[in-house]
């Protein structure tokens, strides 16, 4: 059983929906126990990081979550979820994340307009992930595949990103820190490239 | 790099998708569902629902289409038609749809622009605008296309996009439905003039339509389309594999 970690934050209509087109067991809760007995654990989100970061910690569901990883639990943070999964955010203002993997989340348009180059943001679109280490949450992925992206935020390339995309920059795609997983792009969005990772998330050990 | 989109279009009346030349005489053409499935085989990048139902009954029947769509094809959809308020946003959302497109709706209320992105985020809200020449102007009609507002549709798009649209469908009612290739000037005024996504829509006939628009408007980021695809004049597969071999980055799948 996945817990799908609600806290009023994004629409999770097509998470639920894909996973049950999968048949994995999944259930959208916002309690203690139900994520204490869950295999495993997806923090979903979609809006700005302060605001969700403060809506997770009235659900008082941070503190479990924190145990849960700590005691090993797989989780798997979608877009804004990921970013949360990281040391701090400079989206309007600075703010810290769940620290579960190290790194930081930064503004696109800033880091673009450093480098001088000209695009849209958000990134809204489908681009190609290049698959830099193998890993048992790729395994049924291959190099070069489409995933649907929409972000104004991101983590720059680094050694925790298990796959990337070019956008000016090069935008972590897929991180992981030990059982902790995280996808900026939408895999409930991205079609039988996106089902097969959140299969093999299920898998996982 | 981001791809160029590939967008089918389905106008869905009382639980069937129909398609209009020039936004009149509708034709039946099949099941939404099936229809969806099928683009989602083919490649489509995303696929737009218009529900042009008047009725409460075919209102519910689009609900259960949408979320029969969305229980099964993982691609980003847009649902459009009816949109008068944030509660119209929150329906079609709760039944699967990632983005919601606003038209009539918005030139009654251009408050609703805003009012959506702040609940809903910028992503969320596509600003679909019906443009047609008149005197020399581009002017934006309402109503699916039968009433002049008299507004400007390059200060109209200029507004939508730094009042919350995360998107635009720029749908030239000049070459909708005549086959003759999109409106290239139309698209090329809204371009120069938003940062914003820009979608074109009205007037594909064939696979080299969008070879030219991507082409020449490199800042047009998809292509629409509706009656092309229905009616398997143009198969995505074929026009992406088309694409491709003419430089334009398009997804495979």
């Amino acid at each position: 059983m996945i817990a799908i970690i609600d806290y009023g934050v994004g629409n999770l209509f097509s998470l639920t929906a894909s996973l049950k087109y999968l048949g994995i067991e999944a259930e959208v809760t916002s309690d203690a126990e139900r994520v204490r007995r869950a295999d495993k654990l997806i923090l979903p989100g979609v809006g700005a990081f302060a605001d969700a970061r403060a809506k997770l910690d009235a659900t008082l569901l941070t503190p479990v979550i924190r145990e849960e990883v700590f005691s090993g639990k797989p989780l798997l943070g979608i877009c804004l979820g990921m970013q949360m999964l990281f040391d701090v955010s400079y989206e309007y203002g600075v703010h810290s994340g769940l620290g579960f993997v190290p790194g930081e989340v930064r503004s696109l348009t800033k880091d673009l307009d450093d480098i001088g180059v000209s695009l849209k943001v958000p990134e809204m679109g489908w681009n190609s992930l290049k698959i830099l280490k193998n890993d048992p949450i790729l395994k049924y992925n291959s190099d070069g595949d489409y995933v649907y992206y929409v972000h104004s935020y991101y983590v720059p390339e680094a050694e925790h990103t298990l796959a990337s995309s070019a956008y000016g920059v090069a935008v972590s795609g897929v991180v992981r820190e030990g059982k902790v997983y995280g996808t900026q792009f939408h895999p409930e969005k991205s079609g039988s490239v996106g089902l097969k990772i959140l299969r093999a998330f299920d898998e996982l050990e | 790099m981001l791809t160029k989109r590939i967008i089918p279009c389905l106008d869905v009346r009382d639980g069937r998708v129909v398609k209009g030349k020039n936004f009149t005489a509708i034709r039946d053409v099949e099941s939404p569902v099936e229809l969806a499935r099928y683009y989602n085989e083919s490649g489509a990048d995303e696929l737009v629902f218009y529900d042009i139902t008047a009725s409460y009954e075919g209102r519910a029947l689009f609900k259960d289409i949408l979320e029969e769509v969305a229980g099964e094809i993982f691609i980003p959809l847009t649902v459009g038609g009816g949109i008068n308020t944030v509660d119209d946003f929150d329906r079609v959302l709760k039944s699967g749809a990632d983005k919601v497109s606003v038209n009539s709706g918005a030139i009654r209320d251009k408050s609703l622009i805003t009012a959506a992105a702040k609940k809903y985020g910028d992503q969320c809200v596509v600003l679909s605008m019906d443009v047609k020449r008149v005197d020399g102007s581009f002017r934006v009609f309402a109503k699916g296309g039968r009433e002049d507002t008299g507004m400007n549709a390059l200060e109209w798009a200029s507004y939508g996009a730094t009042h919350g649209a995360g998107e635009i469908v720029l749908n030239s009612i000049d070459t909708d439905g005549v086959k003759g290739g999109f409106d290239l000037e139309m698209l090329m005024a809204v371009t120069d003039i938003v940062n914003i996504p820009v979608i074109a829509s009205g007037g594909a006939g064939k696979a080299e339509d969008f070879v030219e628009l991507f082409r020449k408007i490199p800042k047009v980021d998809a292509g629409l389309a509706a009656s092309i695809f229905h009616f398997r004049e143009v198969e995505i597969k074929e026009l992406k594999k088309l694409l491709k071999a003419e430089g334009v980055e398009v997804r495979i799948c």
